[in-house]
């Protein structure tokens, strides 16, 4: 009789994603057993709590590789090869993890709808009838919008750390669902939210379609899912060429997807605009991260042999992203899809960095590699977007969220302190020097020179140059314009999203002054593992 | 037996779907051809795995089945909430959110 050896888990390594996936759990049967009124506190508790003990013990792990002393350990694949923890994966998790607390905390605003979360009380209930109503003066509330927020955290934990085409499948998924569930959920206009999750939806699920049959072709190019097997066999050509390219080319168009990238980013503007504010602020964070952490994964050490075969691929894609993203911007009249096009530029720029891949023995001591590079511009982008969006939460007008550009006219005189430090925002995102925006950019196009894509790099720097002029336009119109009748009014938040604004804002300030710190940590975490 | 008519029965059936997905315009229907394209690409998993001799590809085809039956809840839930507010579940009248 065979015998039978027992999967080894390292529960150590992989704890974060139990944690937060197991806290998601503990969410649904909070929202089954505890009464109705006490379900807000304990979930946001309960998120919170579990963010939190996910972030403890990722940092212990992250201290456990030792990446300060002289011979750091470069990190364990885990989980009988499905996972990799390593320098990347770690930091990608610590990024995602506090990008979600922040999330939480605009999830769980209550005083911006007058004692409500600014999601559907009553998502079943149709727009415009009695039911809707009743739902609204019973004060119901989805308090599902935690769980489902955490489900979707714990597939972005496991996709940049996937180590197979299997697991990184299952994630992808275990993301996105949920993902699709919360843009459909938002409290005002409601059709337009609708619309929203039913275009994400089959959008997604078309290109998950691409990305599955890509894992068939490179499965039967390889003869297996794991990234070393896979990387092994690129190394020594051994089976068909056709299948390993039509494999690379339909996976990226999944990932790629994922990443708002142009030709994939018709829906970005659509999703980022219907979705409930705080969902499109937690996407264009902290999926942005998960989606990157993937691709680099996936190509730099599954396909990282025969990069000659992608980077044009890739170049192409960069340099339409960055042009298809500035210039849709311009004309743009919504404050929410004029930044969901600026997002769809920023993965072009970061695309670029991306472009920066060489093997190790080229790459000089202290030099930016192409990791290190979109890792630190994730973070620069990530907490800026997120308290971009947090901003436009708390400008509003009858209808809820005043997010037509005309409406945000002369918001300098309303409110000097929200139109300034939006128009900081903006700055940033723009590049502007002492902001992160301008140490981020510079270290993508640092990465990308050096590896000798400088046609991309010389595209950038002139979409920099057009996507700072939408920027600008919009800080004009906030102070040099007069409001337009009443004009919008700003409703000051409570302490939640205050602290939201006040992390993104401090973040931005900090990595433009003193970026060196966490260039140096990048430098040293910024090598994948096999 | 050669492995090629399976191979090229997925790629046929994945155009089909993909095809599909790009020109019907009910919601429901353009769903079951994204599920079509996921059989095809089970098809294509399975067959690898006879050729390559392991299993991977037959356990990669019981995921994909899962995932499959998972996106069927959200998918349907979503599709049947713009059903009942709009009356139609067509694709082309959604369109309120466009440029």
């Amino acid at each position: 009789m065979n015998g039978f050896d027992a999967p080894k888990i390292e529960y150590f390594q992989v704890s974060p994603i139990l944690i937060v996936l197991g806290v998601a759990v503990l969410g649904v049967l909070v929202e089954a057993f505890v009464p109705r009124r006490r379900r807000y506190g304990v979930q946001v508790v309960l998120a919170l709590l579990g963010l939190l003990a996910a972030i403890v013990t990722s940092v212990m792990v992250f201290l456990d590789l030792n990446p300060g002393s002289d011979s750091p350990k470069s990190g364990k694949v885990v989980a009988e090869g499905a996972l990799a923890v390593d320098g990347p994966a770690l930091f990608c998790w610590l990024l995602i993890l506090v990008l979600a607390v922040l999330s939480v905390l605009l999830f769980a605003e209550r005083h911006l709808e007058g004692g409500v979360l600014s999601f559907a009380g009553q998502a079943a209930a149709l727009p415009g009838t009695e039911a809707e109503r009743e739902a609204s003066t019973r004060g119901l509330e989805h308090t599902e919008v935690f769980p489902l927020m955490l489900f979707a955290v714990g597939g972005m934990l496991m996709f940049p750390a996937s180590n197979d085409l299997l697991t990184m499948f299952v994630a992808l998924e275990v993301l996105s669902l949920p993902l699709y569930l919360l843009c459909g959920l938002a409290r005002r206009r409601r059709l337009l939210s609708q619309e929203a999750a039913m275009k994400y939806f089959l959008l997604g699920a078309f290109s998950s379609g691409f990305f599955v049959y890509g894992i068939a072709l490179v499965y039967g190019y390889a003869g297996s899912m794991g990234f070393a097997e896979i990387a092994q066999a690129v190394v020594s050509s051994t089976g068909s060429e056709g299948l390993l390219l039509g494999g690379i080319a339909m996976l990226s168009v999944g990932l790629l997807f994922k990443i708002g990238a142009a030709p994939f980013h018709a829906w970005t503007p659509d999703v980022y605009q219907g979705a409930p504010t705080a969902v499109t602020a937690f996407m264009a964070a902290a999926t942005k991260v998960a989606a990157f952490g993937a691709l680099l994964r996936l190509f730099y050490v599954a396909f990282g042999a025969n990069r000659t075969d992608w980077t044009p691929m890739i170049w192409v894609v960069a340099i339409l992203t960055m042009v298809v993203g500035s210039v849709l911007a311009l004309t743009q009249t919504d404050i929410k899809r004029m930044l969901a096009y600026s997002s769809i530029a920023h993965a072009g720029f970061i695309l670029t960095g991306f472009l920066g891949i060489r093997s190790l023995n080229e790459v000089a001591g202290g030099s930016l590699t192409g990791v290190s590079a979109v890792l630190f511009y994730l973070t620069t982008y990530g907490f800026t977007t997120l308290a971009a969006f947090a901003l436009v939460t708390v400008v509003r007008d009858a209808g809820g969220e005043a997010t037509h550009l005309s409406r945000w006219q002369g918001l300098g005189k309303e409110s000097p302190l929200v139109a300034g430090l939006f128009a900081f925002l903006l700055l940033a995102m723009a590049g502007i020097p002492l902001t992160s925006g301008f140490t981020g950019k510079w270290a993508v196009f640092a990465a990308a020179m050096s590896a000798g894509a400088w046609p991309v790099v010389v595209v950038a720097v002139l979409m920099s140059a057009v996507a700072a002029y939408f920027y600008v336009r919009v800080i004009v119109l906030m102070f040099f314009a007069e409001p337009i009748g009443e004009g919008p009014s700003v409703t000051t938040p409570s302490v939640l999203t205050g602290t939201v604004i006040a992390v993104g804002v401090a973040v931005t300030l900090l990595l433009g002054l003193v970026p060196g710190a966490l260039i140096d940590l990048l430098g040293r975490v910024g090598v994948f593992i096999r | 037996m050669s492995a090629t008519p399976f191979i090229v029965l997925s790629a046929i059936l994945f155009t089909i779907g993909a095809v599909g997905v790009l020109t019907r315009r009910n919601a429901i229907v353009v769903f079951m051809c994204v599920e079509l394209m996921l059989n095809a690409s089970n098809l294509a998993l399975v067959t690898f795995s006879r050729v390559n001799g392991n299993l991977d590809g037959q356990i990669a085809a019981f995921f994909v089945m899962v995932v499959a039956a998972a996106e069927v809840v959200v998918g349907l839930a979503i599709i049947m909430t713009i059903f009942r507010t709009r009356r139609s579940a067509s694709v082309d009248d959604a369109s309120l959110l466009k440029y």
